[in-house]
């Protein structure tokens, strides 16, 4: 047996065992989802809303942005397309919130998760190619040779980091080498994600937070003493879907690209999986929950690889082809275990956690 | 938990004073009404649960409602405050019509309820609950809650007045538990002081004695006849007849939706109707309930 372990070892390669997870912990991508799930929390979390349809705030932030550079609105500009993105949001939040949050919680489950496929069916048909670029997104070919792009201008021109005489240099040691453009994103994106997390914190320490988590535990108690219930759940609705909007335009700016593919269901449960993983209605949990999703999600990931190629697992039990397959289920075990034992998530207060068991 | 010894008989004498002039019959008009209602009806189905033609509340007394169950106390507790929408009539809290009106707008007027299974926001400190009662916060604006120094001065003033009345509910020392740690009595004793915190004109409480430890009655009553001599008018649902007969001024008697008989303790529990529709159809343990009823006068 011991000989069988000191064989194992031999074969891994520890450096990309620890290196691509980590790597993926401080990569735009986990940036991205911690914004998403700060937002979420603002809606779950704080407020209890049962929103199953974040993706639908990062597509609208995405696609606005999109829509407003490559037809060239006001030269393209890029900040006017920002705004416009964050706007679109904020209207999906008043298209989904002002029907569905007069009604009882899971209809705002049943509507937020339409909406977002709506909208990703929406953006993905070629009725509106004009404008969506259908299921090739945007920018298109065409647009791409012409020189139009989404994050160029924040990514080359208004990065300080970067070099137009030297575009490939890189900076960083180890697995954590990143060339100039992905940096200067990732510098940005985790700057937003503490300014966001800050911000939404101050608010639910405010009065006005106050009166959310009264929402949140008993929407009818908050009636009783003169809180006008729909207004506060609208102005979360709107607050985290434009922190959401964020997250895609994030997203756009540092792939280059937006696509409706980007915006399928699972991302939505992905960084619902995120939220619980750190703990809900805490300061850093949706940050923690974030960074250490894709940590885990690319650790499992890496080591059932390396011990596929290496022959360990026989391929009978697990073929180089589910690898990516296994990494979805070892995640939800891993959620089904951290339910059982800390329902409350990593940051989240288990006092709390248990007062729902009374 | 022991309660201060207060005397209370003062503003119960000026409210039996003020009822003497009062007719004992259903719909009777009151010299100065805080709450009127005319016609207020709501069914469920074939079922009409409420249908009260007219009933006006005195300001400044104790009002009962009383009522076998399923007489529709809680439902026309639920339609006066705007928590269910009646199918026809109207109803006037301090002159202002309060029909069609949200239920957080009729809060903001002054008539604040509680209710029946207490409403306590479990995973909220128990000061909490209560800054969170009072009115008209600054804070409470989106606008306004980044900006600390635009709310700082209000929030430490209802943090006082949460403290005082804390304080008078013998709760100091629970301010910062969780509300969900609270024992049933306790959670009724924090749904009342949060109502205070608004200071409402008009304050309904839903069965405030229901599943609270016997202990904790006498102190919970002396809390509602404080409210009286505070000049809050309380209009109240209840199923223990001795609480009933003792503490209110004026009792309100409803079965199958309607109010049926008016009057103080003393001339309803000698209606004959009442003891009828009332008391006469729950037979051994409703009668046993009235005489007992009789007993604390």
């Amino acid at each position: 047996m011991s000989h069988n372990s000191e064989l194992i070892l031999a074969a891994i390669d520890f450096s990309k065992l620890f290196g691509t997870p980590i790597r993926a912990m401080i990569n735009v991508q986990a940036a991205v989802f911690a914004l998403a799930a700060v937002g979420l929390n603002l809606h779950y979390g704080f407020t209890g809303l049962l929103n199953v349809g974040m993706v639908a705030f990062m597509a609208a932030g995405a696609y606005g942005m999109a829509i407003i550079v490559t037809q060239g609105v006001l030269g393209g500009s890029v900040l006017f397309a920002i705004l416009i993105g964050l706007i679109f949001a904020a209207f999906i939040a008043l298209v989904i919130g002002v029907p569905a949050l007069r009604l009882r919680g899971d209809y705002l489950a049943i509507v937020t998760i339409a909406i977002a496929e709506v909208m990703r069916v929406s953006f993905r048909s070629t009725k509106w190619l004009e404008w969506t670029g259908g299921p090739f997104g945007l920018p298109r070919a065409e647009e791409r040779s012409a020189g139009i792009s989404l994050g160029d201008r924040i990514g080359e021109d208004w990065n300080p980091l970067f070099a137009a005489d030297d575009p490939t240099r890189t900076w960083g040691f180890w697995q954590l080498e990143f060339n100039m453009r992905d940096l200067w994103f990732m510098i940005v994106g985790w700057l937003l994600v503490i300014l966001c997390s800050v911000m939404v914190w101050r608010l639910v320490q405010s009065p006005w937070g106050r009166v959310i988590k009264a929402i949140r535990e008993d929407e009818d108690a908050a009636r009783a003493l003169g809180k006008n219930v729909f207004n506060y759940k609208l102005q979360s609705l709107v607050i985290g879907g434009v922190i959401g909007a964020l997250a895609g335009l994030l997203r756009a700016f540092s792939s280059g690209f937006v696509q409706s593919d980007q915006f399928k269901p699972q991302t939505t449960f992905f960084i619902w999986t995120a939220l619980i993983l750190g703990g809900a209605a805490s300061k850093w949990g949706p940050v923690i929950g974030a960074a250490l999703f894709w940590g885990v999600l690319l650790f499992v990931e890496e080591l059932v690889r390396q011990l596929v190629d290496n022959g360990w697992i026989p391929e009978w039990l697990i073929s180089p082809t589910d690898v990516s397959q296994v990494k979805l289920i070892m995640m939800g075990v891993m959620l089904a275990g951290l339910m059982i034992w800390r329902p409350q998530g990593i940051l989240g207060k288990k006092e709390e956690a248990l007062l729902d068991v009374r | 938990m022991s309660d201060n010894p207060v005397d209370h008989s003062i503003a119960k004498e000026k409210a039996a004073a003020v009822l003497a002039t009062v007719a004992d019959e259903a719909g009777s008009s009151k010299p100065d009404a805080i709450l009127n209602v005319q016609n207020v009806s709501r069914s469920f189905g074939g079922l009409k649960a409420v249908d009260v033609k007219e009933l006006h509340v005195q300001r400044g007394i104790i009002t009962a409602f009383i009522g076998p169950n399923g007489a529709g106390k809680t439902t026309f507790f639920n339609l006066l405050t705007g928590f269910d929408e009646p199918d026809t009539g109207t109803w006037q809290f301090d002159g202002s019509e309060l029909a069609k009106k949200p239920s957080h707008s009729i809060a903001q007027m002054g008539m604040v309820r509680t209710f029946q299974l207490t409403k306590s926001l479990g995973k909220m400190s128990v000061m909490d609950n209560m800054l969170l009662g009072a009115p008209n916060q600054q804070g409470e604006k989106l606008s306004f809650s980044l900006l600390r120094g635009l709310w700082r001065k209000q929030e430490s003033e209802v943090r006082a007045k949460a403290d005082d009345l804390l304080e008078r509910f013998n709760m100091t020392h629970m301010a910062d538990e969780y509300a969900a740690t609270l024992s049933g009595g306790q959670r009724k004793l924090l749904e009342m002081a949060r109502a205070l915190m608004a200071d409402p004109a008009l304050i309904l409480l839903d069965e405030p004695m229901a599943g609270v430890n016997p202990a904790l009655v006498q102190s919970l009553l002396g809390h509602v006849e404080s409210l009286r001599d505070d000049g809050v008018s309380v209009l109240f649902v209840e199923h223990d007849m001795d609480v009933i007969m003792g503490i209110s001024d004026w009792i309100v008697v409803l079965a199958e939706g309607s109010v049926i008989a008016e009057g103080t303790p003393a001339q309803v529990s000698k209606n004959p109707k009442v003891i009828d529709a009332y008391l006469g159809t729950e037979d051994g343990m409703a009668a046993s309930d009235g005489r007992r009823g009789e007993d604390a006068q």
